[in-house]
């Protein structure tokens, strides 16, 4: 909640996952969890208290054979930038202990873990279900220990924990450029685990302000939408499809209404 | 000292073992309550139902269920001490006893609540003012101080403590200034009751829940208060005729409860208006402009549209009209109808505008999320009850609560 | 909360907000400190009275 830093070009780091590519493997959420010590349980059967940054649904159009289709749709924390672009992202400004925060520089959604007192008020507040709760202290199977990300600080029971868009890297890559003088990060230095997981690359990772990266171009394409865009949660994660019914399940319609055809009419406020 | 009787002169109290057997009942279950609530701070919120989809659950519902039904508090400070309406300096005292057992049991539930209890005083110290939750935090703590404040004058009213003369002068003198704790009380609940409709309202992840803002407030902010206000001397009321009920003796005049309830009655009729025009706004055109229709919310066999009609008729319009009119508040049976239905419908609201809010999918692929209380959080939840019984007798029993019960119960 | 405390900024929302509640706290201590002056003193100034009398 501190003021805008005024930096000349501020970064907006984004996603662009095309659906089109995701098979649904599972691939990017397993470079997360390793990257990011994400902890998980002994059995993973009740999907409602698991942990993960990035989780992968899997919607059906709702039509018998032959014209059944699937598509899977990863979901990481979508980065809201929130109403009126200011900053204010469903959860950050709930949050009554400052525990996660907008980063101006970046328009990344930080969670700090050793503030946060586990209220779950940021967990009602974000419509994407991007924000997971330590039910149990995190443990590891004996020898995974020592494969823990040394660069990622696990979590403790009872905190709320989320996608960083593995912030670590951004962080490094700063560092790196620091030591070399640069100002700039080219857009191969930070990127996430699970754009570099994706064998299908389906998912692209990049500055979304800056017209050099993919993603600039990728989100201006006709076949980009966001996810639940109508609440103004506006997301930083853009997906891509060239289906109907994809594009339709992703944001509630009234029956009449068109997807990408509606005007967006609530006011912009602080 | 020993002379001095602990029970107030003038007032006939049941036997000591008859008393002591109550007690006994009520702190087993306190025990129980306790035990759940060891379990809960020992090994964690593992040891409740709630997931990641339902991250508010009962306690959050217990705690805005026992914050408005001890408006009563407030809102009968407001009136005796601002509005000067006098007669219900009879029934102020267990309007503070009971806001002073439900403003605890909300401190207490909200610590366990939390994943870090330890870390619990960040809320203040790192306070995000921005926060609906924030609010709610400060301005609970210090109007909890208020009532611990407009309590202890009663406190000491007590027999053998009156006697010591620096006690004495205390309550005295407390009481001279009680009309500015008042004052600030009322101040203090204004902004937490509306502060926890702000909570829902602000949500505009949340389809369900979100209503539009005046300035920074969305309107459940201010139907919140209002509802607090209206439904809290329902409550009061209640445990005096609960009270009434188990002691077999009248405590409180007539004209009193039904001139509480008659104000109660107002505010109710005039809430469930408002209520009533907000969500037909809601429901025409804040929740279609996120591609909403009013069925979406209540597609689920729990949460079905009998519940808003339960809310808003049954349990608003209803009470309502009973309570501002002269025969149906002098009816007994009415009466009472009127203020359990009243009970019944700001604990209602609240459910809804927590677990309801937590229920409904978002996304158009997903289900409706359910939840069951665990056994360690319903004993957390009656907890404050056993406790809240164990004040109110220990109250009754030393305290002079009812002013008229010399008048109105002579021991010759 | 507190001025020194990092995340707080001289910005109108802090003064309201914290205003406010410093405002309700200072009520309460100046009216609870009132009572007990006064309860020491009517106490010095009645000691050789009888008590129990308002
Ligand atoms: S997806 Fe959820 S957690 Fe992530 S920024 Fe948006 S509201 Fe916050
Ligand atoms: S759970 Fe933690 S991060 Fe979320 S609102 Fe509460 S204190 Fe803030």
């Amino acid at each position: 909640m501190k003021e805008k830093n005024d930096y000349k070009q501020a970064k907006r780091y984004g996603m662009v996952i095309d659906l089109d590519k995701c098979t649904g493997c599972g691939a990017c959420m397993v470079g997360c969890y390793s990257e990011n010590n994400v902890p998980f349980k002994a059995d993973e059967t009740n999907k409602l208290d698991s942990i993960n940054w990035i989780r992968i649904f899997k919607i059906t159009n709702d039509k018998p054979y032959p014209e059944t289709e699937t598509c899977y749709i990863p979901m990481p924390c979508m980065q809201c930038d929130g109403v009126g672009k200011h900053g204010h992202p469903p959860c950050v400004s709930v949050c009554p202990a400052v525990a996660t925060d907008y980063d101006y520089d970046t328009g990344i959604i930080s969670q700090i873990y050793t503030r946060c007192f586990g209220c779950r008020y940021c967990m009602a507040a974000c419509p994407y279900h991007a924000r997971k709760f330590n039910w149990w202290d995190p443990v590891w199977p004996a020898d995974m220990e020592k494969y823990l990300n040394p660069k990622v600080s696990p979590r403790m029971r009872g905190v709320v924990e989320k996608c960083s868009f593995c912030f670590h890297r951004y962080q490094q890559a700063r560092d790196k450029a620091y030591l070399e003088k640069r100002e700039e990060l080219a857009e191969n230095e930070y990127q996430t685990a699970c754009a570099e997981a994706c064998p299908t690359g389906a998912i692209t990772f990049g500055d979304l302000n800056n017209k050099n990266h993919a993603v600039y171009k990728l989100k201006n394409s006709p076949k980009a939408f966001r996810l639940l865009e109508r609440l103004n949660t506006n997301p930083k994660v853009y997906y891509l499809t060239s289906k109907k019914w994809v594009r339709r399940a992703g944001d509630n319609y009234l029956t009449h209404e068109e997807p990408g055809k509606i005007k967006n009419n609530m006011k912009e406020h602080h | 000292m020993n002379e001095t009787p602990l029970i107030p002169a003038g007032v006939k109290r049941c036997s000591k073992w008859q008393f002591s057997l109550w007690m006994a009942a009520a702190t087993a279950v306190l025990l129980w309550g306790v035990y759940a609530m060891y379990l809960i701070w020992y090994k964690g919120l593992n040891q409740t139902n709630m997931n990641d989809a339902y991250g508010f659950a009962l306690w959050i519902w217990a705690d805005l269920a026992v914050i408005a039904l001890g408006g009563g508090a407030f809102f009968s400070g407001f009136l005796t001490y601002i509005i000067n309406k006098n007669e219900l300096k009879n029934i102020i005292n267990l309007a503070v006893v009971i806001g002073f057992i439900c403003y605890s049991s909300a401190l207490l539930i909200l610590a366990i609540d939390v994943g870090q209890p330890l870390r619990a005083w960040f809320i203040f110290w790192h306070a995000n003012v921005h926060s609906m939750l924030t609010e709610v935090a400060f301005c609970l703590s210090c109007y909890f101080a208020v009532l611990t404040i407009e309590f202890i004058p009663l406190i000491l009213e007590n027999p053998r403590l009156d006697k010591k003369p620096f006690l004495h002068h205390l309550s005295h003198n407390m009481h001279g200034i009680m009309a500015i704790f008042a004052a600030t009380g009322v101040f203090l609940s204004f902004f937490h009751q509306g502060s926890l409709g702000g909570v829902a309202g602000v949500l505009y992840g949340r389809p369900f829940a979100f209503r539009e803002h005046i300035l920074i407030w969305p309107f459940t902010f201010f139907l919140f208060t209002w509802s607090a206000a209206a439904y809290g001397p329902c409550f009061t009321i209640l445990v005096t005729k609960i009270t009434e009920l188990i002691t077999r003796k009248k405590l409180v005049k007539d004209n009193v409860i039904h001139l509480f309830a008659k104000i109660s009655g107002w505010m109710i009729i005039t809430y469930i208006i408002a209520k009533t025009i907000d969500t037909i706004y809601w429901a025409f055109v804040t929740a279609p402009g996120f591609g909403f229709t009013l069925m979406d919310f209540y597609a689920s066999s729990t949460y079905n549209i009998g519940l808003l009609f339960a809310e808003i008729v049954i349990c608003g319009f209803i009470p309502g009209l009973i309570l501002i009119t002269k025969r149906g508040r002098e009816n007994s049976f009415l009466l009472m109808s009127a203020i359990i239905l009243g009970v019944i419908g700001v604990s209602l609201n609240r459910w809804v505008m927590v677990l309801q809010v937590m229920a409904v999918p978002v996304f158009s692929f997903n289900e409706w999320y359910t939840y069951m209380p665990s056994w360690q959080e319903v004993a957390t939840t009656v907890l404050p009850v056993a406790y809240g019984i164990i004040v109110i007798s220990l109250a009754h029993r030393y305290l002079p609560v009812f002013p008229q019960e010399k008048e109105l119960n002579p021991i010759d | 909360m507190f001025p020194f405390c990092f995340e707080w900024a001289w910005d109108i929302s802090h003064i309201v907000f914290m205003g406010g509640l410093w405002y309700a706290l200072s009520i309460i201590g100046a009216g609870m400190t009132f009572a007990i002056v006064k309860s020491v003193f009517d106490c010095a100034g009645h000691d050789d009275q009888d008590h129990g009398h308002h």
